[in-house]
């Protein structure tokens, strides 16, 4: 049932993709370019979607388990650690530089021709390299507070 | 009157939420696409593996079926080879680190009011934009 479900949600999540225009990467990049013909329809997929998502998550918290079952997610992490932002930054500039996310990347991958297949091989590509660069990150923003605190210890030495 | 694109992705849009809607209440799952895929390529999501790849399936098979009853959408990708796998790059990279791309942080997190969710989509809007300056209208490459 988990898995009828799953094909069923990812159904519905493709045909949302297909429907709202955001396979069109003209449509992503023309909502990101915000110094040339700015296309806001990217705003009404994200209302859109955010709009149930919001009602589900209330109801969401007067459930204990899932309709099948299943734990519920908990609250929320609220660590927002330098990983966070660099993966941020460096998603949002590859969303710009071609107009695909994952969702969408898989979702036009009948009709994407050869360029949406190379596209998705290198995001697996990147899938794999992120724990490597994610602990080359962490290691970077531990040594730069070490060293902020050792700065801090010296100022207090001085006075 | 509003834009037929608009409309349209308005309908799509809520599509997308009640996907994400089902999953959470029924599978107990966020909808996140870089963390369901991202545990099948590295095997971190061993544990409800076939859940994945049925959502898989779903999300490939229903828009192929679309284009034959509906319209085969140009997807307008940059004919730049290396443009198209330095972007896949950066996105499955990005994603991987922030623990979430525009679905699981942009949609799943900002409805719950997810600190991560709000500050992760804010960064990815900006440094969006800023790549959208530099790369067409200061280098010229998409």
């Amino acid at each position: 049932m988990r898995n009828f479900m799953g094909l069923l949600v990812g159904g519905l999540f493709g045909a949302g993709l297909f429907t709202s225009g955001m396979t069109d990467t003209n449509k992503v990049q023309g909502w990101l370019d915000l110094f040339g013909a700015w296309d806001p329809t990217l705003a009404f997929v994200l209302s859109g979607a955010i709009a149930p998502m919001a009602i589900a998550w209330r109801a969401a918290a007067r459930r204990r388990v899932a309709v099948l079952g299943n734990d519920l997610p908990g609250s929320p992490n609220s660590e927002l650690g330098i990983n966070l932002i660099v993966g941020s930054t460096l998603f949002g500039a590859g969303w710009a530089l071609a107009g695909l996310c994952p969702g969408p990347a898989v979702a036009s991958l009948s009709y994407g021709g050869f360029g949406g297949v190379a596209f998705l091989a290198a995001m697996f590509g990147g899938f794999l390299l992120s724990p490597f660069v994610k602990s080359f990150v962490e290691n970077i923003g531990r040594a730069v507070s070490n060293a902020e605190s050792i700065r801090q210890n010296k100022k207090s030495e001085n006075w | 009157m509003i834009h037929q694109d608009w409309l349209f992705g308005l309908i799509g849009g809520l599509m997308i939420g009640t996907s994400g809607a089902i999953f959470l209440l029924v599978n107990g799952r966020i909808l996140g696409a870089s963390g369901v895929l991202g545990g099948l390529v590295d095997g971190s999501g061993r544990a409800n593996r076939n859940e994945r790849v049925s959502f898989v399936i779903g999300l490939i098979a229903v828009p192929f079926v679309l284009t034959f009853l509906w319209v085969r959408p140009d997807t307008h990708l940059s004919e730049n080879l290396a443009v198209v796998i330095g972007a896949g790059l950066l996105v499955g990279l990005g994603s991987r680190m922030a623990n979430g791309c525009t679905s699981g942080h942009g949609v799943c997190g900002i409805s719950r009011l997810s600190a991560r969710g709000i500050v992760a989509t804010i960064a990815y809007l900006l440094a969006g934009a800023a790549a959208m300056i530099i790369f067409r209208h200061v280098w010229g490459i998409i």
